[in-house]
């Protein structure tokens, strides 16, 4: 059987830091994975690695069983793989709407096909969609850079989404959103999960969004993989335990 | 900003019967002056594009200005091509250069980018005056023939800005449609945030690419155009300053609105003549009008208009919100679904 995504012995090195040192898993379709660990232990470089934005130093990353390793950020998204960021990376200066339709314009026909047809690459209609899906009816003209922070974390969400991704891999979603829309957040994407079947992994630190969120959660620590199992495991797992608080 | 571009629309079909008429009464000097302005309204479009829209800072759009002249002077006194043929290999001349010049754009960044151009502008400006087998050297090339075409002779000081402005009123049109299709929201986006734009399947290689070559692509229309209004051409026109020019053009117009160049390229290049009439003092008030624009609002002139705007909306939308907050809560629960079931 393959697997939607399957990462094997991924090294990645900054001169003698071993940021990624050796890390193997595997995620199933329509699963949810959560990814925890204390900060530096190589989350987000891990993510860079399969997104393309880094080149690893050695190992395999794995799209539906054909390698992917080596292919550009925007290579990767157009064969589905769609991201969001751990620090807000909307565009400011477009309205919610353009950001929306921007996400979701280059999978649509051919370079040549889309200077000349439909000026929204006929997404306005699926913009609008998920627009009200995310609650920011109130918003669709604004620019985005007007919005308060927890609002532009919905539309970060919401733009991995616009082009119906099979996998989408979440840099702390989380972080800086308060509680109401944390629920919203993670109820969107328990939606999105089952009516899409999107596959999605999740960096995390809000330990209860996690454990609530996710069907099996990865530990890393020090740049390899420590444990690995469902949360309740993991939740009362000593070395997970002594890894976050300390020796 | 969809909204905004079909004002542009307007304000462009409404502009260009004014200036068809208005300028019927110049004598042949001040026509020469509305005419440059055209044609450098041109030069600083492209820049705009590269610059304004996709974020690339470049030093080049003088050496542009300079290949499309040299090669329009050379097609049409030393190979006797007509004046349109002439101007489209120009253009395609200076598209496919400025795809050779993205290419450092892939690596490189803000003023390093502008050191980069800057060589090359360098670079375009010794060739002009050093290779004399090619460009004449600083002898130039002379008696630059203006064009006849269909029969009517457009030679005269009038009709040749009148083709100057259909020329450019279709190349605006061409920016026009170019910013509103989907490419125009990816030269925003590689300008914002490049990294995002490539998570989002944005091809940052194609774009950057293709934001020079295009921009340069207008460069060189000008530049084919200038060199028949000015039935005479040597390189200096094309040293680095013209570039410095171009670039402030338009930072000071607005880089990145739609009628900036148009701005900007009066202040550059009308303003100058109209103060000619103070002596020496022409080029230090010029200055001081440049330095207070850029002081007061450094997105240009029109930037100060779109600051107005996005102003004005954010007070709608808080007051729009203050009057749905209580309603707000209530209305969930009827989106909780994509509906891709109901639309498909």
């Amino acid at each position: 059987m393959t697997h939607v995504l399957e990462v094997s012995s991924l090294k990645k090195y900054f001169g003698g830091v071993k940021a990624v040192d050796g890390v193997s898993f595997t995620v199933e379709e329509g699963e949810i994975l959560g990814l925890i660990g204390p900060n530096g232990c190589g989350k987000s470089t891990l993510f860079n690695c399969i997104l393309g934005q880094l080149t690893p130093t050695e190992g395999e990353v794995k799209l539906d069983g054909r390698v992917v390793t080596g292919l550009y950020p925007a290579q990767l998204n157009r064969l589905g793989v769609s991201r969001t960021f751990q620090l807000l990376q909307v565009f400011p200066n477009l309205s919610v709407r353009e950001n929306l339709i921007l996400a979701g314009q280059e999978h649509k026909g051919s370079m040549i096909g889309r200077l000349f047809g439909a000026r929204d690459a006929g997404l306005t209609a699926e913009a609008d969609r998920m627009i009200a899906f995310f609650k920011l009816e109130h918003l669709a003209d604004q620019k985005a850079g007007g919005l308060s922070y927890g609002q532009q974390k919905l539309l970060d969400a919401a733009m991995a989404f616009m082009a119906g991704p099979r996998l989408v891999l979440l840099d702390e979603p989380a972080g800086g959103v308060n509680l109401t829309m944390l629920a919203n957040l993670k109820e969107r994407l328990q939606i999105i999960n089952r009516e899409l079947g999107a596959t999605f992994v999740v960096i995390e630190h809000n330990m209860d969004f996690v454990m609530s969120l996710c069907s099996r959660v990865v530990v890393m620590a020090e740049g390899k993989i420590l444990a690995e199992g469902p949360p309740s495991a993991i939740r009362n797992d000593p070395a997970v335990i002594e890894a976050y608080l300390g020796h | 900003m969809i909204r905004r571009l079909d004002a542009s629309l307007l304000i462009l079909l409404v502009a260009f019967p004014i200036l068809w008429l208005l300028p019927s009464g110049l004598k042949s000097y001040g026509l020469y002056v509305v005419s440059l302005w055209l044609v450098m309204s041109i030069a600083a479009m492209g820049l705009n594009l590269t610059l304004g829209y996709a974020g690339l800072t470049s030093l080049a759009q003088g050496a542009f200005l300079g290949i499309g002249a040299y090669a329009t002077a050379i097609l049409t006194t030393k190979a006797g091509w007509p004046l349109p043929a002439a101007f489209l290999a120009s253009s395609a001349l200076s598209f496919a250069v400025g795809v050779l010049l993205g290419f450092p754009a892939l690596r490189v960044k803000h003023h390093y980018l502008a050191f980069v151009t800057l060589a090359f502008t360098v670079v375009v400006f010794l060739v002009a005056r050093n290779e004399q087998w090619l460009t004449g050297g600083v002898f130039g090339i002379a008696n630059i023939p203006r064009p006849v075409l269909f029969g009517s002779d457009l030679g005269a000081a009038l009709p040749f800005y009148r083709l100057l402005l259909c020329v450019t009123l279709v190349l605006a049109l061409a920016m026009w449609w170019l910013l509103k299709s989907p490419w125009g929201r990816a030269f925003l986006a590689l300008r914002e945030n490049a990294v995002r734009a490539a998570s989002l399947g944005v091809d940052i290689r194609a774009y950057t690419l293709l934001a020079f070559a295009i921009g340069s692509a207008y460069g060189g229309a000008a530049g084919s155009l200038y060199a028949p209004l000015v039935e005479f051409i040597d390189p200096a026109p094309f040293a680095l300053s013209a570039s410095f020019v171009l670039l402030l053009t338009v930072v000071a117009g607005g880089a990145g609105s739609f009628f900036g160049p148009f701005v900007g390229a009066f202040f550059s290049y009308m303003l100058p003549e109209l103060l000619r009439a103070t002596g020496g003092w022409y080029l230090i008030i010029y200055a001081a009008v440049v330095l207070l624009i850029v002081m007061i609002s450094p997105t240009g002139l029109l930037g100060l208009i779109e600051r107005w705007r996005d102003h004005r909306s954010q007070a709608k939308a808080a007051a729009a919100r203050a009057a749905a907050a209580p309603t707000l809560g209530a209305a969930s629960g009827e989106t909780d679904s994509l509906g891709k079931g109901a639309t498909q």
